[in-house]
């Protein structure tokens, strides 16, 4: 039965969706504002650590999908990584609970020079719908420094895609 | 006295569809003894306001829903955890958030309150500045020859959510796993309060977001119930069509990555597949892949679009056409059914104290469903798949019959979805009202009170107050490395119960 159903799925051949071209606008924007902050670049390949934050979890299910045969993320050389020490990448979601804010700084402080921060969905930006709660720190930003904010309650995988690859054509050399 | 006696003789106080009886602490005191000797007495929610602390119960002999409240008195109420082990978590969190103290509690360490708000007790009238942080809990103390502890968390090493895993382990096998949570309350129900129920309604759907739907719809049922409206036919039955959608788009996620949990990518990569086809065909119908906010109190916010039935229609004959061989691909590889089978059972006698619901409960012979009890509509005639091995395979196989099951009903909703409007404008009505739902997780229940249109108490009841502390009794005995399997199979919310 195995076999079989692997013969089947070779032979339907890919289901994975061709990739977008990469905005030039917001490549070039960012690679201007790595150059300006004189931010090493990590090449064409890598890793990612996501944490959330405070989600709702609603984040994790579309950067979930990432990692489907449809999007294939590895395809480009992106791949999540379990631990922030093996990590180039810290792709944080969530309004920032009080509760998680020591965790996530702990976690950054673990993840090796040079690193980037991706702030994910509307929670990320400023706390979202969160805002003004006791219970709420603020935005990724408030926390640890962000290099590029993808919107959306949660991201679409497209949109989580287009801005990790804006991330790596910024990055290449 | 039989709690029954002693909840007939209660006063009660007006909440839409059941009266809730309020005792005073030492009848309430009467019915924590002889709740003791009567099982049937379910408890599914436990809340509280500046008042009162509010229960549920489920009477299993009847099916009646019964809400129950205790006067609080001097800050202090008698505790229900002696009686019923569930409600252990639930006083926590009431201590935590309102400031009511369960005497003779089970467990009275804090819960979601880890020392970091700037103040104590943020829902109760007197929040108090916290000047002081408390000592972290302690983790339950062990005794034995050759324990060693593994931490885990709260940052796990997968893309999900955070929280405390404490292993205690003798060389392999787990001895006792506890759980801390709370690292992601975010303050959502002091955040409701003041609010209609249409602006309400976002912070219920982004109470845990995989379940989005669900808790939206209990929230809108609630709010209705409370303000007594009825939403139309047709906001019903898309309702409904989410609903299962969003059921169906669960179960393949999680089936496939229990398989991959096991070694087994191809389930995974068959299973997401499909799901990012409902999940695209759920965003062609309703205009957002997960349906968040597409219910609202007093109906949906959008009808379906032209394409979204064929597109649906489409996805799930899709489906249907594969899901077969891929179950025989599961039955087929010894080495996946070898780690599946007779992993992670939940004992039978937990499962009477613990009442779960959703897949949890019926792989241990609960087979308790909103849809049919006490049901709502447009649901009629749903089949609930019932095993009683209580295992990782158990939940398994539930939750791929559930996957059929949800696909028949979706068919015949959508081949007669009523004509008609698809909501109804709420009054600034006062009101207590309760709604529920069945999530993909299980029994999803909501309570609110409105004064004057405005939210002035509200708890969401999330299935996995019920499921995580059956997930810590189910590892014991257990390898530490067949913890994966267990936790995704279970699959509890994080967000859900941290509020
Ligand atoms: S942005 Fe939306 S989906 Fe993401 S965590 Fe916040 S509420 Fe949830």
């Amino acid at each position: 039965m195995v076999w079989r159903s692997i013969a089947r799925n070779l032979k339907r051949g890919p289901l994975t969706i061709p990739a977008e071209p990469v905005s030039e606008p917001a490549t070039q924007a960012l690679a201007e504002r790595l150059a300006a902050s004189a931010h090493q670049r990590l090449g064409r390949s890598l890793a990612i650590r996501m944490v959330d934050a405070g989600s709702c979890n609603g984040c994790e299910l579309e950067i979930h999908m990432l990692n489907s045969i449809v999007y294939d993320l590895e395809r480009f050389g992106l791949h999540f990584v379990a631990s922030p020490r093996h990590a180039d990448v810290l792709l944080v979601t969530g309004p920032i609970t009080r509760n998680m804010q020591d965790a996530l700084r702990r976690t950054w402080a673990a993840t090796p020079d040079p690193k980037f921060v991706v702030a994910v969905g509307d929670c990320a930006v400023d706390g979202g719908v969160f805002k003004g709660s006791y219970a709420i720190h603020g935005g990724v930003d408030s926390t640890v420094p962000v290099d590029l904010v993808i919107r959306g309650c949660p991201p679409t995988p497209a949109q989580l895609l287009e801005g990790l690859c804006v991330l790596l054509e910024a990055n290449a050399d | 006295m039989a709690a029954s006696d002693i909840l007939r003789n209660a006063p009660t106080a007006p909440c839409n569809p059941w009266p809730r009886h309020v005792l005073t602490p030492a009848a309430w005191a009467d019915l924590v003894a002889a709740l003791q000797a009567e099982a049937s007495l379910e408890l599914l929610a436990m809340w509280a306001d500046a008042q009162q602390v509010h229960t549920l119960f489920h009477d299993s002999r009847n099916g009646g829903f019964i809400p129950t409240s205790v006067q609080v008195d001097a800050g202090v109420y008698p505790a229900l955890s002696p009686a019923r082990p569930a409600a252990a978590w639930f006083e926590r969190m009431i201590a935590d958030l309102w400031g009511h103290r369960a005497e003779g509690g089970t467990d009275s360490r804090p819960w979601l309150d880890h020392g970091k708000w700037d103040q104590h007790a943020p829902l109760s009238p007197q929040a108090t500045p916290s000047l002081t942080a408390p000592e972290l809990p302690e983790f339950l103390p062990f005794e034995g020859e050759d324990l060693h502890q593994i931490p885990v968390g709260p940052v796990h090493a997968g893309i999900i959510e955070p929280g405390h895993f404490r292993f205690t382990a003798q060389g392999e096998t787990v001895a006792r796993l506890e759980i801390r949570l709370g690292y992601v309350h975010k303050g959502t129900l002091g955040l409701m309060r003041g609010k209609s129920p249409r602006i309400a309604a976002r912070f219920a759907a982004r109470l845990s977001g995989d379940s989005t739907v669900a808790h939206s719809i209990a929230f809108a049922r609630a709010a209705e119930a409370a303000s007594a409206a009825e939403a139309p036919p047709r906001a019903q039955h898309l309702r409904a069509v989410m609903a299962e959608l969003e059921r169906i788009a669960n179960h393949l996620g999680d089936c496939g990555a229990i398989a991959n949990d096991a070694a087994f990518p191809l389930l995974l990569a068959r299973m997401t597949f499909h799901r990012e086809r409902i999940l695209q065909a759920a965003s062609a119908a309703f205009g957002h892949r997960l349906m968040m906010d597409c219910v609202i109190p007093g109906g949906v916010a959008g009808d379906i679009a032209t394409e979204g039935s064929p597109t649906i229609l489409r996805a799930l004959a899709a489906i249907e056409a594969e899901l077969p061989e891929l179950l025989r691909v599961y039955d087929d590889v010894s080495s996946l059914v070898d780690r599946m089978v007779g992993t992670g059972i939940v004992r039978h006698d937990l499962v009477a104290a613990f009442a779960p619901g959703g897949f949890v409960g019926r792989a241990a012979g609960r087979g308790f469903d909103l849809r049919q009890s006490p049901g709502y509509a447009p649901y009629d005639g749903v089949q609930v798949p019932v095993l009683a091995t209580a295992d990782v395979d158990g939940r398994f196989r539930i939750r791929a019959s559930e996957i059929s099951e949800s696909i028949r009903l979706l068919q015949a909703l959508l081949a007669q979805l009523p004509d008609g409007p698809i909501s109804v404008a709420l009054t600034l009505a006062s009101g207590e009202g309760i709604g529920w739902a069945e999530g993909f997780r299980g029994d999803i229940w909501h309570w609110v009170r409105l004064e004057a249109g405005q939210i002035s108490a509200v708890f969401l009841r999330d299935p996995s107050w019920l499921q995580w502390p059956l997930l810590q009794a189910a590892i014991y005995g257990n390898i530490v490395a067949d913890f994966p399997l267990c936790n995704k199979s279970f699959n509890c919310s994080y967000s859900g119960v941290d509020l």
